[in-house]
């Protein structure tokens, strides 16, 4: 019964097949093709981990390649980025909590709100049903840009409607700050949440739920005993999207989060950098790989539910 | 070097992580609770109510009336305090400084759909079930995981420019270099400093086309490969004629959600140009307008510009979810 849940990535009764056509396309030209791309593909992520552990007058004065006739390595880049106090310094490690902060809760939120939403518009039978899932699958291509001016709006001054305020302005300071933030993420990520997670839980059986149904069973027992274990992988994969994209965010963090080391994110500071110290290639290099191997970690522990994701129509911009 | 990092100042955020979880799980516990209390001989109708009402309101105060509203103030002048009827759809339309915009932004979405479906689709088929195939497909697919802030850091790397006289320190310009060429600064000149940010959104996309199409590949029916090797088919037939018919599904669901990912795309373009030099997209200018400028009129109608485009990929695919559905 679990099987319905799974959808399996590759027919294995066509591996035998393509393996003919691979057979004939494998000449020496489909070789050369896909080692020029795998080297084009890795080599300038290299460049900059090998240069990140190079020391600063090295970095600043000869290619990461001539490494190879000159090796010395130094951890003093990482140093001076994460714990070094100037400003000039980086600060990564003050941004690195930041991102923590930031992403965890724009995780956890949208997926349990998704969750309620796609078990109710997949099990649950009442007038509109049809219309408001498609009301929210289309919200899922309207760009953030079209919300940012009236959303930053609605923390800063609150609402008025003809002159009365009908909610007072959120007037956030300090760590505080990372509530909009949270708010924001969760909001943008609903459709694309409740889409995923609708496609995964209409697939299981009805006459499961109708069976518990049968037995007395509440939806909050149904939700928590039955469908939550069946739809464990998709959770995963809506979660691991949703954890890539806040870490990864620049723009919604300029917003709403600022610029400052109370409560930037990584990206924010490394734009920053990139921008200002555009030529300190000694903390660029080694703040853009401290920044990149948090998600990539989870990435390649978790790749099978990100792929899985993907196919399931999983896009987000 | 000062390395006195204070860990202590860093305290209050850890608490702020804290309550935020804590809210978490008192939000779930609340509707479990709610759910549980709720009549079960009633309609659905309720239990529908509690599970969809935090999602509705979220979405409606987060997306839709944001939306109205920024439609609403493409129509007011910068300060929003006067209706200024087309103008800043004029100004977008008719002023050189926008025009640029909208032409990178046509660069950018003629492009970058096309190179990425076309890159993952030769790489899914050379490596298709080669020895090396998982890893291979590993390695294209890891900068997905990067943010576009790092490629943009890792690409500004690759174009970075010394003077002919000195050792150059980018990859780019060293291969220049080595072939008797001058080295360039690549992001200077427009237009063709466009292309190379192009290149660094087709670095990061191109592992999710070979995802996709790959997995569209291994589901050809081995019937239609058959017949056609029976047919004494060549490799590059077999690919025309079989392979890209049988995933024309796939690769439009590749070139629609290229298309959507780039034209929202700011996170490049702000990384390493700043927009300067004349390589600023839709997406980069609305910030810049709103948020810097303080022209929020300009920024608003570059915003829902953005959206008119993408609404014809919203209708195609309600479209096909509504023949699915009916299916």
């Amino acid at each position: 019964m679990t099987t319905t849940v799974a959808q399996p990535i590759a027919s294995s009764g066509a591996h035998a097949a393509t393996a003919r056509v691979r057979k004939r396309l494998t000449t020496r030209w489909a070789s050369l093709i896909a080692i020029v791309i795998a080297l084009l593909w890795t080599t300038p992520t290299f460049g900059l981990f090998l240069s990140s552990f190079r020391p600063e007058d090295q970095i600043k004065q000869t290619g990461w390649w001539s490494f190879f006739a000159d090796p010395q390595l130094t951890l003093d880049n990482y140093q001076s980025v994460l714990f070094g106090t100037s400003s000039s310094s980086g600060q990564m490690a003050s941004f690195l909590i930041n991102s923590l902060v930031i992403t965890i809760p724009s995780v956890l939120f949208p997926v349990a709100l998704a969750t309620f939403a796609a078990y109710a518009l997949s099990w649950l039978d009442f007038r509109g049903r049809d219309w408001i899932y498609i009301g929210i699958f289309a919200l899922q291509v309207v760009p953030l840009q079209m919300a940012l001016v009236p959303l930053l709006s609605f923390f800063s001054q609150g609402v008025e409607l003809f002159g009365m305020t009908v909610l007072p302005a959120w007037d956030l300071e300090g760590p505080a700050r990372f509530i909009q933030v949270w708010f924001a993420h969760t909001c943008f990520a609903l459709p694309l949440g409740v889409f995923l997670l609708h496609n995964f839980m209409s697939e299981l059986p009805g006459s499961l739920i109708e069976a518990a149904r049968v037995d007395g069973a509440t939806h909050g027992t149904i939700l928590r005993k039955i469908v939550l274990p069946l739809v464990m992988p998709a959770l995963a994969s809506f979660g691991i999207f949703q954890f890539l994209w806040v870490w990864n965010d620049l723009l919604v963090a300029l917003i709403f989060a600022g610029g400052t080391p109370d409560s930037a994110p990584m990206t924010v500071r490394l734009a920053q950098m990139a921008g200002t110290r555009g030529n300190e290639w000694q903390r660029l290099t080694a703040g853009a790989f401290v920044s990149i191997v948090i998600p990539l970690a989870v990435f390649l522990s978790m790749q099978r539910y990100f792929v899985r994701g993907l196919l399931a129509g999983g896009i987000k911009g | 070097m000062d390395l006195n990092f204070d860990f202590a100042a860093e305290q209050p955020k850890l608490v702020q992580l804290l309550i935020g979880v804590v809210a978490f799980l008192a939000f779930v516990g609340l509707m479990l609770l709610l759910l549980d209390r709720a009549p079960m001989r009633q309609r659905a109708r309720l239990h529908a109510f509690i599970l969809l009402a935090p999602a509705l309101i979220l979405l409606g105060i987060g997306l839709v009336v944001p939306g109205i509203r920024t439609t609403i103030l493409s129509f007011m002048s910068g300060d929003s305090s006067s209706f200024v009827g087309l103008d800043n759809y004029a100004w977008m339309f008719t002023q050189p400084e926008a025009l640029t915009v909208l032409r990178n932004t046509l660069i950018w979405v003629l492009l970058v759909p096309l190179l990425v479906t076309a890159i993952g689709l030769v790489y899914a088929v050379v490596v298709d079930n080669t020895r090396f195939e998982s890893l291979a497909k590993s390695l294209v697919f890891l900068p997905m995981a990067i943010s576009f802030v790092g490629a943009g850091i890792i690409w500004r790397f690759v174009y970075a420019y010394r003077p002919e006289e000195a050792d150059q320190i980018g990859l780019l310009n060293q291969i220049v270099v080595l072939f008797g060429g001058t080295p360039q600064q690549w992001l200077l000149d427009p237009p063709i400093n466009t292309f190379f940010l192009v290149i660094v959104m087709v670095w990061i996309q191109a592992g999710f086309a070979t995802v996709v199409l790959s997995a569209a590949i291994k589901g050809i029916p081995s019937e239609i490969v058959e017949a056609a090797r029976l047919d004494g088919a060549t490799p590059i037939q077999m690919f025309f004629r079989v392979t890209i018919p049988a995933i024309r599904p796939a690769v439009i669901v590749v070139l629609v959600t290229q298309s959507i990912a780039t034209l929202k795309l700011f996170d490049i373009v702000r990384t390493m140009t700043g927009g300067q030099f004349d390589t600023s997209v839709i997406a980069n200018e609305m910030y810049n307008q709103a948020f810097r400028y303080g022209e929020t009129g300009k920024g608003a109608a570059l915003a829902v510009f953005l959206f008119v485009l993408v609404i014809p990929i919203v209708v195609y695919q309600v479209r096909t979810l509504r023949q699915r559905r009916e299916a």
